[in-house]
């Protein structure tokens, strides 16, 4: 899925930075020396697994939280010290936090009563928010007579309507079902597209933040492992963990010198140009892998298919080879193989992915 | 995990004596008000309306039933402001005095009547204020305080945090998120608190009998004064008043606790589902 | 959203001010007389201590609370079972009857005891019936315990239920598939897991029961004070306010040291309970 580079430039407005910001609790870095720089304008996710410090950066950025060291600008303004109503921020979370004693449309109004707006104005505003997210006619509703969705999306209208600097999303959609959750990606996106609010996403759900992001940073036990977009993230992985976070691979471990990797199975495969030498992990994607002939050119590992799911646009191939299972996509005009045959996986030295082993 | 099993009868006979035993005593003093004689003989003998008169025109029972209601009310407000502003700040902070704190305000639940009575008479003498109306608020306060914190305490904990850290960020100061955010969801453990304290003052007997002076005399002391030293059955309605005030007033909540608390439990519910 | 220290100070201020000034600074006040009216020393409890009548109040303020609380295990446990049992509806009904007397008056309450209590009240025609006659609680040690267990038994009953709500009932079932008939299946299984909430009611009923005043008064005789009573004679009467302050540490100690055995006791009870509940289950 291309995302089409039609993202409003601010030039400089409305842009974050985030400069070796620190927190620890009690000894413990939960997030460590980040650096971020976000664009005017751009969707970037913070991606990670539970614990590895996405939150407690979103948190800082927020002003729920105080760094314990390094700094939070925004704007070129250093907001630091700024506590969270005061930085003009939208934010949607998780539980929706909508207020239950105040109407959909009152909540709405919140964030505009706050900053002095007449009633009148606040109403109007309030209106083409909801309008917006198609809840206009639910605007007197109360929250508890909503559902998921429709709470989340009154979340959206409540976080955008005084059209903030940043908006924050801390893992929106984790409490929707699947089908609800595609579906309000994809109104995410929409809204992104058109108003060109600079978008912090938080998400643990990686096929999540592959679907909506301009550019994703990989979080990893308090630190950013890889910044870039999507396509950089996962054709280039910097680090084994970032290639295996994103998308299924299969991962072959050995020792490797001057161009072999030496399986911890006994065989040997080249590996190219790549510079590692000593313990050192192969991390082969499911799709750049082939089921050629076994004289074919090219490293290569021989097994029998143990199972062939059909994937409608694709095949999933389960292969037992030497070394292991090895996952293999193969697309669906390409012949499929069946349980029990025996096969020779063949890759290109360059769409492997070699990283020394800690 | 429980189901329900049939109970069998010894059972149920036994727990209907015991619930007898502890409601319907209560309930002679009601026929005993219109009794029309000058005895507390119970079945009563007669039915007369005369010590109802009695109660309306005797200043002494008339002004210790206002007396009740003044210190009631005015230490039900005072405990339930100063209850909740404690409660908030040991529910949203973390500061080491805390648990102490609460600890503290709690112990008048568990100190006996007689011990705080004395000590406080002794105290009032001693700083000349024995027998004031604000030294018995103030005494009574203390002792409501709390029967605030429990129910308010239970409010705060039902408001996720998140809802105050979504007003922060859409742009509240602390006090407005206190003020448009947390007092109105808090509103009915408010209430709560406020009838118990309410109750808890207007039946007070130890202490208003000990700081008690010809000017300052509740109801309860009235009572016990007059059970004491003669055979009144104007006390008889008093208690029934007063039996009929508390029960008016422990339903106010229950009423008040409306579409409003069900509101937030079902969203409660429904984001930690 | 968290309040920084310096606000929740604040916060908490007026509320600890006023339990300081109008309760704590009181009671420690009459507890510091005891210690130094007429002179600074222990004199005030050597006279107590010496004096039988201050053991023999001691003696029957505990063996009143000791009464209480059996009573309130006899009447309040078949209840708090009963509670157990029962669908919903009828469970909220007997807690709101468990609740009245919370809420009803104690002058109210203790008056309608006064009445029924009485010499030829309907009380005492009860007893003549049962084959009693003449004879009057008003007065008596049975007539104030009815009274205060009327009072503590709310405290009781909750309690117990509270504790015994996560008692799987399903054990005596499965005990009673082991070859044990109904009964002896409650008395070894469902009984001993109990005990604990037992415990911890009967404590508090017992720690409230020696600081009952109002009570003992009305329904009971001058002659068989309590000590909280005389602790209020001390003061009314004799204007003795060290003595008083003395008897009121004396209370108060006593049931601090209550509250620290029951948490001594009880962690190696739940302890030792907890494992054999995992057995039963195994």
């Amino acid at each position: 899925m291309t995302r089409d580079a039609h993202v409003p430039d601010h030039t400089g407005a409305n842009s974050l930075q985030l400069e070796a910001v620190t927190k620890t609790y009690a000894g413990v870095a939960a997030v460590e020396a980040v650096d971020l720089d976000v664009r005017a304008g751009e969707f970037l996710t913070l991606l990670g697994p539970s614990g590895s410090g996405k939150t407690t950066t979103l948190s800082m950025i927020a002003g729920f939280t105080a760094p314990t060291s390094g700094r939070v600008t925004l704007n070129g303004r250093d907001i630091t010290a700024i506590p969270p109503h005061r930085r003009n921020m939208g934010m949607v979370f998780q539980n929706y936090s909508l207020f239950p004693h105040l109407s959909v449309g009152a909540n709405v109004e919140f964030p505009l009563r706050q900053r002095g707006v007449g009633k009148a104005e606040r109403r109007r505003k309030a209106m083409e928010a909801l309008d917006a997210v198609e809840l206009g006619h639910r605007a007197d509703a109360t929250p508890d007579q909503l559902s998921g969705g429709q709470q989340q999306r009154v979340a959206l209208a409540r976080a955008l309507v005084f059209e903030p600097a940043l908006l924050l999303m801390d893992e929106p959609f984790g409490a929707l079902d699947r089908g609800l959750r595609e579906r309000m990606q994809l109104e995410v996106r929409r809204i992104h597209q058109q108003l060109g609010v600079t978008i912090l996403f938080v998400t643990h759900d990686q096929q999540e933040a592959l679907t909506m992001s301009d550019r994703i940073a990989i979080f990893n036990q308090g630190r950013i492992e890889q910044l870039g977009t999507p396509e950089d993230l996962y054709d280039r992985p910097a680090s084994h963990f970032v290639a295996t976070f994103l998308g299924e691979s299969t991962v072959l471990t050995g020792t490797a010198e001057s161009g072999t990797l030496t399986l911890d199975s006994g065989q040997q495969v080249s590996v190219g140009g790549h510079s590692v030498t000593g313990p050192a992990r192969l991390v082969l994607r499911p799709e750049r892998l082939r089921l050629d002939p076994q004289g074919a050119p090219g490293p290569s590992l021989g097994g029998r298919v143990r199972d062939v799911v059909y994937l409608g646009a694709d095949r999933r191939v389960e292969i037992d080879t030497e070394a292991g299972l090895v996952i293999v996509r193969l697309s669906a005009d390409v012949a499929a193989p069946r349980s029990g045959d025996l096969v020779h996986v063949h890759w290109d030295p360059v769409d492997a992915h070699l990283y020394p082993a800690a | 995990m429980n189901t329900v099993t049939r109970a069998r009868p010894p059972l149920i006979v036994w727990g209907a004596v015991v619930a007898v035993m502890l409601t319907a005593p209560t309930l002679v003093v009601i026929p005993l008000s219109f009794t029309s004689q000058r005895s507390f003989r119970f079945p009563i003998e007669g039915w007369s309306l005369q010590w109802y008169e009695r109660f309306f025109t005797e200043s002494r029972w008339v002004g210790a039933l206002m007396t009740s209601l003044g210190v009631a009310l005015t230490a039900a407000i005072l405990a339930t402001i100063v209850g909740t502003l404690a409660v908030i700040a040991l529910g949203r902070s973390r500061i080491a005095l805390g648990p102490v704190a609460r600890g503290t305000l709690m112990l008048p639940i568990v100190v006996p009547g007689i011990v705080v009575a004395v000590g406080v008479f002794g105290a009032y003498l001693r700083w000349g204020i024995s027998g004031s109306f604000l030294g018995l608020v103030l005494a009574h306060t203390v002792l409501s305080i709390p029967f605030v914190m429990i129910p308010v305490t239970t409010a705060l904990r039902g408001i996720p945090e998140t809802v105050e850290r979504a007003a922060a960020v859409l742009g509240a100061n602390p006090l407005r998120r206190f003020t448009q955010v947390q007092l109105p969801l808090l509103a009915p453990g408010l209430v709560t608190g406020f009838v118990f304290a309410f109750v808890t003052s207007l039946d007070e007997v130890v202490i208003a009998f000990f700081l008690q002076s010809p000017r300052l005399r509740t109801l309860p002391v009235q009572m016990y004064s007059s059970v004491t030293v003669e055979t009144d059955p104007t006390i008889a309605v008093a208690s029934s008043l007063v039996l009929v005030i508390s029960t008016i007033a422990i339903l106010v909540p229950r009423l008040v606790a409306n579409s409003r608390t069900k509101r937030l439990a079902t969203l409660t519910k429904e984001a930690a589902s | 959203m968290t309040i920084p220290a310096r606000w929740a100070v604040l916060l908490l201020l007026p509320a600890l001010a006023m339990t300081g000034a109008f309760f704590l600074v009181p009671i420690g006040d009459i507890i510091v007389r005891s210690f130094t009216e007429p002179v600074v020393g222990l004199q005030v409890y050597e006279r107590l201590f010496a004096d039988p009548t201050t053991w023999r109040v001691l003696g029957r303020t505990f063996a009143t609370g000791a009464l209480t609380v059996l009573l309130c295990i006899a009447l309040g446990y078949p209840y708090a079972y009963l509670m157990t049992l029962v669908g919903p509806t009828m469970r909220t009904i007997l807690i709101v009857l468990v609740l009245v007397p919370f809420w009803t008056s104690l002058m109210a309450r203790t008056f309608a005891w006064i009445s029924l209590l009485q010499r030829d009240g309907p009380v005492s025609a009860l007893l003549a019936a049962f084959g009693l006659p003449g004879v009057t609680l008003l007065g008596t040690l049975p007539g104030v315990l009815i009274g205060m267990v009327q009072i503590l038994l709310p405290y009781f009953v909750l309690t117990v239920y509270a504790g015994i709500l996560g008692i799987d009932r399903r054990l005596i079932t499965a005990a009673m598939s082991l070859g044990a008939n109904r009964f002896r299946a409650f008395l070894q299984v469902y009984l001993p897991l109990s005990v604990p909430a037992v415990i911890a009611a009967s404590a508090l009923v017992f720690i409230l029961a020696l600081g009952f005043y109002i009570t003992p008064q009305l329904l009971g005789s001058p002659q068989e004070s309590l000590i909280a009573q005389v602790i209020g004679v001390r003061v009314e009467r004799l204007v003795d306010f060290a003595g008083a302050g003395g008897l009121s540490a004396i209370l108060l100690v006593s049931t601090a040291l209550l509250l620290g055995i029951v948490g001594l006791v009880f962690r190696p009870i739940l302890r030792a309970l907890g494992l054999s509940r995992a057995e039963v289950r195994a």
